[in-house]
């Protein structure tokens, strides 16, 4: 099994904040995060895929594809956009980097499962060069 | 829905490579130049990946204050600017990086807000790193 990842980056403003809670609280857990004008970070884009080489062409998967599926998928909806006023799936959900690295996991994996060849794997999406998250799918 | 989120720390710190067990020629002969009697010293980076479930309330994993407090506390404050050869722990083993590592996941594995500690990441230079998991 060999794992293959692509990198891509993005640039995107957001904040957080919980409808349910008080301003008062909203700014006690999110802190700076919460300034309703957001702000935005440099996001980079991990996607690691997971198959066995083609005996053909050697590759798990053309690469060409995946950036262009992650193009679509991902960066057509994120790049240069706010996430919370832009993306429908954060309208009722917090754009903290956990959610967006569930989020890009489930933009991608039908165009990556749907290809009948390598498995989705692993998505990173690191915010700055010292945060990420990670999500691996349901176990 | 379980997913993980990672953060990156910096610890610089001297140490040096030295055996009891072994004689002074077995030692260079095992660490090179990581045997020098002074020591040396590396910018070490520590990446801390911890896993949960995404809070439904935040959106969150694991309350970055709490992680950074947990790692201030038990690690950084411990080890920056240190040298490792005099720490405790290091009184009758050798401070490798393998070892930096697994003695960094013993002290944060109990020591974190609600997340489970997952893996410890010591990057000793851009092209050496090890890597620590729970079992």
């Amino acid at each position: 099994m060999i794992f293959l990842t692509r990198r891509a980056t993005f640039s995107a403003s957001h904040f957080y904040w919980n409808e349910a809670w008080s301003a008062e609280k909203n700014q006690q857990v999110f802190g700076r995060c919460a300034n309703r004008n957001g702000h935005g970070h440099n996001y980079t884009l991990e996607v690691t895929v997971a198959g066995e080489p083609d005996p053909v062409t050697g590759f798990v998967v053309d690469l060409k594809w995946l950036k262009d599926v992650m193009e679509r998928e991902v960066l057509a909806a994120y790049d240069h956009k706010h996430l919370n006023l832009d993306a429908p799936e954060f309208k009722n959900q917090i754009p903290t980097t956990e959610n967006i690295a569930i989020a890009a996991w489930q933009r991608l994996q039908p165009s990556i499962t749907g290809a009948g060849g390598a498995k989705l794997s692993r998505i990173r999406v690191y915010e700055t060069p010292e945060i990420f998250a990670e999500y691996r799918g349901e176990a | 829905m379980k997913a993980y989120f990672g953060r990156r720390y910096m610890i610089s710190a001297s140490h040096r490579l030295h055996a009891e067990q072994l004689t002074a020629e077995q030692n260079r002969a095992a660490y090179g130049k990581c045997n020098n009697p002074h020591g040396h010293g590396h910018n070490y980076t520590v990446e801390v990946l911890v896993g949960g479930n995404v809070a439904a309330e935040t959106g969150m994993v694991v309350d970055l204050v709490a992680l950074d407090e947990a790692v201030r506390g038990r690690i950084i404050e411990r080890f920056d600017h240190a040298n490792l050869n005099l720490d405790p722990m290091f009184a009758d083993r050798v401070p490798t990086t393998e070892n930096f590592c697994r003695a960094i996941f013993g002290l944060l594995k109990d020591a974190l807000p609600a997340a489970k500690l997952e893996t410890i990441r010591v990057e000793e230079t851009e092209n050496n790193f090890f890597e620590c998991s729970a079992v």
